[in-house]
């Protein structure tokens, strides 16, 4: 790495030779505003926010793209550069639907801060804006192009990083507009409403379906049992909702928070992540057998499945036929739950918790009922939970810490690493290697499925096999390692796949950070750390070994991949078009 | 054209079948073609000279027509104007007399004595 | 084999072909037989001569007679009069009258000889689709001598020696743009031509590629060898049809000819030469815009550097040259770059092409040394301005330009000088404008052209031209304010310094020329509520003279709004706050009784 001597308002410093100008100013402690900036998913230059003056230069440059170069002189607070980037904000915010106010994201919006840091006070150039159609048509993302600001930070997640391009610019100048194609609602698009988009957004253009609404209703009907389940990642971000430090976990303070919103009950979707690795496991020493079609594709991400459905049907063979956890979950509340409290399937109301706004779509399957009850009827990010936790005035962080209720209070170390990526993987294995080397493992830590590399591989040595397994986040990762699947060049005999990169930690439905945050700070590490600090402090690490899942199977399922396991705890799949008629 | 000397050979035949665009091209030979002209065979005399110019690559001379010169009884009529501005004119032209005039005026220089007015 | 003893060129030029030249091609080929002479004569299809404005152009050597607007019924009389009995048409024969700032008869006035065409040089003199025609006139002579007498480097040494600069607009040296990406060590390089040509009213490159496309064919191939490139891509709108088909015809003869593929004249160096077709997008011509369409991507600049040169096509070293500048590098190669110095100015060597339009008597396509005067462009080679108009300003370089006032007229035209009047080069579109022309429309006019065209990517051409273009919609429709005058200052300002690209960075020129030199029209329009050219409808008032009133009551019958009202006895009255300002009444009035204020 060789260095550079630049000088940026007088500063001299240098910095590595493939700095930007940005990334120099933030090292001399000069804070240059950016808005369309997020640093390596959208570094394009777009918004002139960011504009500085380069000694010698014909004009202004983006300091967000601009390549540091030796001897570079930069100001960045020139009358000129003051001058532009007010005027570009304010002609922003000319074309933008400013109803702050009942805006989804008033407070935690990238524009709404710079129009303060700027002390806008007055548009002077304000006039026609443009008015165009909600869409809301899809069960997961709202699309109010109103408020978009063409920043295509939810283009280059949608294109480059997620290589779905569901959405894209179209049409061009003022009336540029994105979304998907030929004027499509994103439910008649090949969206996989992974929410990706939404967590980029620097505004309220992209947001979740809010179904809080839904949530309030049910409580307060007292013919209702209402039963809430929280995903594993939900307890790694929803303290951010209250300004607590990124990756700090929070299970306790949400199961009190929960409680006091009103729910029945509040159950642990990790208890059914237990149950997940007994069936998926199961489902794999079959695939194992000979005739077994392998790879195994794990089935957790909603996301992932409705890509596969669109782009990689030929390969629903290979996909676990195992429901979802907190589907699974859902199911077993409104059969098993509900014989045992006498309950009418009708009358309980299962609430999930999710880092995820796929998991909207997914709840709305038909194939994901049984007779004729939904197995989850209501799904709601982590943000919207902390919006139902604001909206009932509770002072989260001063809260206590609850546990979860019976007869569902424990759930294994390795369901808590579910909302990480190889966390399923390395849970399956701690349960799979057991069963296959027929003693206990020594280290049942598995590092090699950890982290974010966008496609990690590990060999495993067990008796009589050496298993071969993969794991992807992000779909354009997973674009990758599906295509070698498809050509027949790789051999893998188990893969994780998650949607979202960094999996679950980093879902569509998790609270949203500015760029000033997401582009300097390792958000996904940190969340993810904390539910592997989770898992290091359970007693229970492995999931065949929660006594709550043996007792499951021996009073009520059998044993896993049983007749009953399957009527209540798999489903199946479909090919879907990428534009339906 | 697998040669620069295949490309100058090339250049070298398309530019004679060009030189016609040239106005400024040396000598230039016209032939009175108006009823009078025609009538009494000043076509088959332009033919020749165009052919006996072709024939022998004589790319700096051009043939133009023009219309009646005047002198009506004395024709087919044909104009050689040198490049120094000569003129000299040709009378009763025939196509053999026309070949003459290529090979003696426009090839060797020796204007046809007898052939003019 | 036939040997001809007359050619008849026939303009081809898009503007030609669309005033009929097709048909009196047909027509000639089918006279010519009738009359027997098909062996004799031959009908040569060209590109444009330049004098659009006098189409169809047919030209008859060895007599050089140029025939202008010439017609079908015409043809008979040609071929029996000129080819057949040797009489050249007069009242065909195009006839150069221009017209003084004065009004009267210029003598100066003379559209062809005026002009030095180095670009333009085989335009209407060659047929296009014949390869051999090019080579007659010294066609791939300038590959043949760089390929076996010179190095890479001494080809850019050549030049950058030559001065030459981007004919596409900004000017930026040539030879310096090929010296930086020869500098690039890269496995893959590429050579890539801008025909996208998007400036309203520009037509050169067209007419460069339908005249003479072998010659861009032939510097791509220099360009190519000089940077070390073997492949190259060629950018043109697909509304240029023509163009299309005939860059298609001299490549494959290129190929056949193995002036193009691979081991050309045996030197090892290979070339192959691709088209790609663009939509139209006027921001395509933003060579990163331009770049990324070639690549399949939606057509957008992006902030440099890289530049290019540097990171290119596919993210590998690019030069990207406009058809125009690579129209002049063959005859470079084969001249020199001291002869090419002789020509123009110190630091605008060269000619450029101007496609004159407008009010103007020739309008058409122009070549010129670098550094003639507009006033020799407009009423020398132009023709004047017709109808008796005095002459008001001229717009160069297109909708991103600025307008030149009449007093600077005499003004040498090269790139600095235009950019200190506040206009620019641009691709040499030059649109004179008469008297009759609002200065403060007409700069809306080009706004609403460049907000059509933004990409918008970056807001301060997606938002800020669509604000000054509501501003100017409001200054012509009588609803300006004072302050208007300063908003449309500061957005155009900050607009030119905080745009992406060079179409959000210029397009404040018109609005900005305007102001400076024409801002007693702006404040006639806001202050007054006034249009002094008479142009912006809603600033006019239709009113009758009553002197005149013959109380026929005609004008009152056909108004369509119902607001002229009188009787037999007395003059009429038009309603000011109802009138629509249609102007069929002072269509209707036999008597000139109402007038236009």
């Amino acid at each position: 790495m060789s260095l550079v001597k630049v000088t940026i308002d007088d500063k001299e410093l240098s910095v590595p030779e493939e700095y930007t100008v940005l990334q120099a100013a933030r090292e001399a402690k000069i804070n240059i505003p950016t808005l369309c900036f997020l640093k390596s998913v959208n570094e394009i230059g777009a918004c002139r926010i960011c504009l500085v003056e380069v000694q010698g230069a014909r004009s202004l440059q983006a300091a967000c793209v601009l390549p540091v170069s030796e001897g570079m002189v930069v100001y960045t607070h020139t009358p000129e550069v003051r001058e532009a980037r007010k005027v570009t904000l304010e002609l922003i915010l000319s074309d933008h639907d400013r109803s702050c106010l009942t805006c989804n994201r008033h407070g935690n919006c990238e524009l709404q801060k710079l129009a303060e840091e700027f002390n806008i006070q007055e548009l002077r150039f304000e006039r026609a804006t443009q008015k165009y159609r909600l869409d809301d048509f899809s069960p997961s993302v709202v699309r109010d192009s109103n408020k978009c600001i063409l920043c295509r930070r939810c283009v280059s997640m949608c294109g480059q990083k997620q290589k779905i391009s569901a959405i894209a610019v179209n049409a061009r100048g003022f009336h540029s507009i994105i979304g998907p194609a030929f004027d499509r609602s994103l439910a008649e698009a090949p969206c996989v409403l992974c929410g990706q988009c939404i967590n980029v957004c620097p505004v309220g253009a992209l947001r979740e379906k809010d179904d809080t609404d839904l949530v309030w209703q049910a409580i307060e009907d007292p013919t209702k049992h209402v039963i809430v389940q929280t995903a594993p990642a939900v307890r790694a971000a929803l303290g951010e909702e209250f300004g607590m430090p990124i990756g700090t976990p929070v299970t306790g303070k949400m199961v009190t928070a929960l409680r006091r919103l009103g729910f029945a009950k509040v159950f642990d979707t990790d208890t059914a992540a237990d149950l997940t690795i007994m069936e998926e496991g199961t489902e794999l020493l079959h695939r194992l057998q000979p005739g077994g079609v392998l790879p195994l594709i794990t089935s957790c991400s909603p996301g992932w499945i409705k890509y596969m459905e669109h782009n990689y049907a030929d390969l629903i063979p290979n996909v676990s036929s195992c429901k979802s956890p907190h589907t699974m979950f859902g199911a077993l509340l409104k059969n098993y739950y509900a014989e045992q409290n006498q309950l009418d399937p009708k009358d309980i109301v299962v609430v999930s918790v999710m880092p995820c706004t796929a998991k909207k779509f997914e709840a709305k399957r038909p194939e994901l009922s049984t007779n004729g009850n939904p197995d989850v009827d209501i799904v709601i990010t982590t943000r919207e939970l902390g919006k139902m936790i604001r909206e009932a005035h509770i002072n989260f962080v001063d809260l206590g810490e609850g546990n979860f209720d019976h007869p569902f209070p424990t759930a294994s170390g390795a369901a808590h690493i579910f909302g990480a990526s190889g966390g399923v993987m390395e849970a399956a294995l701690r349960t799979v290697a057991e069963i296959v080397n027929g003693e206990e493992l020594q280290d049942i830590e598995f590092h090699e499925v950890r982290g974010l590399a966008g496609i990690k591989e590990a060999t495993i040595k067990l008796k009589g096999i050496d298993l071969k397994v993969a794991v992807t986040s992000g779909l354009g990762n997973a674009q990758v390692l599906l295509e070698k699947i498809r050509a027949g060049e790789a051999d893998y005999h188990f893969v994780e796949i998650m949607a979202c990169h960094g999996g679950c930690i980093n879902g569509g439905g998790q609270p949203i950070q500015p760029s000033s945050v997401r582009s300097w700070t390792n958000l996904k590490e940190l969340r993810m750390a904390a539910l592997y600090q989770e898992d290091s402090k359970a007693t229970i690490r492995q999931s065949h070994k929660n006594p709550l899942i043996q007792a499951l199977y021996q009073d009520y399922l059998e044993e896993p991949g049983s007749k009953k396991a399957h009527q209540l705890l798999h489903t199946h799949y479909q090919a879907r078009e990428n534009y339906p008629e | 054209m697998k040669s620069i000397a295949e490309l100058q050979a090339l250049r070298e035949k398309a530019k004679k079948d060009l030189n016609l665009r040239n106005t400024e091209a040396g000598t230039r030979i016209i032939v009175g073609m108006a009823t009078c002209g025609i009538a009494s065979g000043a076509r088959p005399v332009m033919t020749a000279l165009v052919e006996e110019l072709a024939k022998r690559n004589l790319n700096n001379c051009t043939v133009a027509m023009t219309g009646c010169l005047g002198l009506c009884k004395l024709e087919p009529l044909v104009e050689v104007i040198d490049e120094d501005g000569t003129k000299t004119t040709y009378i009763h032209m025939t196509a053999e007399k026309a070949r003459r005039i290529i090979v003696e005026h426009i090839v060797n220089g020796q204007k046809c004595k007898d052939l003019m007015m | 084999m036939a040997i001809y003893r007359a050619h008849v060129l026939v303009c081809a030029g898009t503007g030609c072909a669309s005033s009929n030249s097709v048909k009196i091609m047909e027509a000639l080929e089918a006279e010519l037989s009738l009359q027997g002479l098909e062996q004799e004569v031959q009908i040569v299809k060209t590109g444009c001569f330049g004098l659009c404005a006098r189409g169809p152009i047919v030209v008859v050597y060895p007599e050089g007679a140029m025939y202008a607007n010439v017609r079908v019924e015409d043809v008979p009389l040609l071929v029996s009069e000129h080819l057949l009995k040797g009489r050249i048409v007069d009242g065909l024969l195009l006839k150069e009258t221009g017209i003084d700032e004065t009004g009267k008869e210029n003598e100066n006035s003379e559209f062809f000889s005026r002009q030095l065409r180095i670009a333009l040089r085989n335009c209407g003199i060659i047929n296009p689709e014949n390869i051999e025609e090019y080579i007659a006139y010294d066609g791939y002579q300038a590959l043949a001598k760089v390929l076996t007498e010179m190095t890479p480097a001494e080809v850019i040494t050549e030049i950058q020696a030559s001065g030459l600069r981007g004919r596409g607009g900004a000017g930026f040296p040539t030879g310096i743009k090929w010296g930086f990406a020869a500098e690039q060590v890269a496995e893959q390089k590429y050579v890539c031509c801008n025909a996208d040509e998007g400036d309203p009213g520009a037509f050169m490159d067209r007419s460069v590629l339908e005249g003479d496309p072998h010659s861009v064919v032939e510097a791509m191939a220099i360009a190519a060898y000089a940077i070390g490139a073997n492949e190259g891509y060629v950018y043109i709108r697909a509304e240029y049809p023509i163009a299309v088909k005939r860059l298609k015809i001299a490549i494959k003869q290129a190929e056949s000819e193995g002036l193009l593929g691979k081991n050309i004249f045996g030197t090892g160096f290979d070339f192959e030469l691709f088209i790609r077709l663009g939509a139209g997008a006027f921001v395509c011509g933003e060579e990163t815009a331009l770049m990324a369409s070639v690549e399949g991507k939606r057509g957008e600049p992006r902030p440099r550097p890289p530049f290019p040169a540097v990171k290119g096509l596919w993210e590998r070293p690019t030069i990207l040259n406009n058809v125009e500048t690579y129209a002049n590098i063959p005859v470079i190669i084969n001249k020199g770059a001291d002869w090419f110095r002789t020509i123009g100015t110190e630091s605008s060597p060269g000619t450029k092409v101007f496609a004159v339009g407008g009010k103007i008597n020739n309008t058409g396509l122009v070549e010129v040394p670098m550094g003639t005067s507009m006033r020799e462009v407009i009423y020398n080679i132009g023709g004047g301005i017709p109808n008796g108009k005095k002459f008001k300003a001229a717009q160069t370089g297109g909708p991103s330009g600025g307008c030149i006032p009449a007093s600077h007229i005499d003004t040498p035209i090269e790139y600095e000088t235009l950019i200190e009047l506040g206009s620019m080069m641009g691709s040499g579109g030059l649109i004179v404008m008469d008297e009759d022309t609002c200065m403060v429309d007409l700069a809306r006019f080009f706004l609403e052209f460049t907000v059509e065209e933004s990409c918008g990517k970056c807001p301060p051409c997606r938002i800020g031209t669509k604000r000054m273009l509501e501003i100017l919609q409001k200054i012509t429709e009588g609803r300006g304010e004072i302050a208007d005058l300063e908003q449309l200052e500061i957005l155009a300002k900050n607009i030119k310094a905080a745009s992406l690209c060079g179409l959000g960075q210029t397009a404040p020129n018109p609005v900005l020329s305007t102001l400076r030199y024409f801002r007693d029209e702006y404040e006639a329009h806001v202050l007054e509520k006034r249009c002094p050219a008479g142009v912006c409808k809603s600033l006019l008032t239709y009113s009758i003279i009553p002197d005149s009133c013959r109380s026929c009551g005609l004008c009152a019958k056909n108004c369509p709004a119902d607001c002229i009202s009188g009787d037999r006895k007395t003059p009429f009255v038009i309603d000011q706050s109802k009138c629509i300002k249609c102007g069929t009444c002072i269509i209707k009035c036999k008597f000139a009784a109402i007038e236009l204020v």
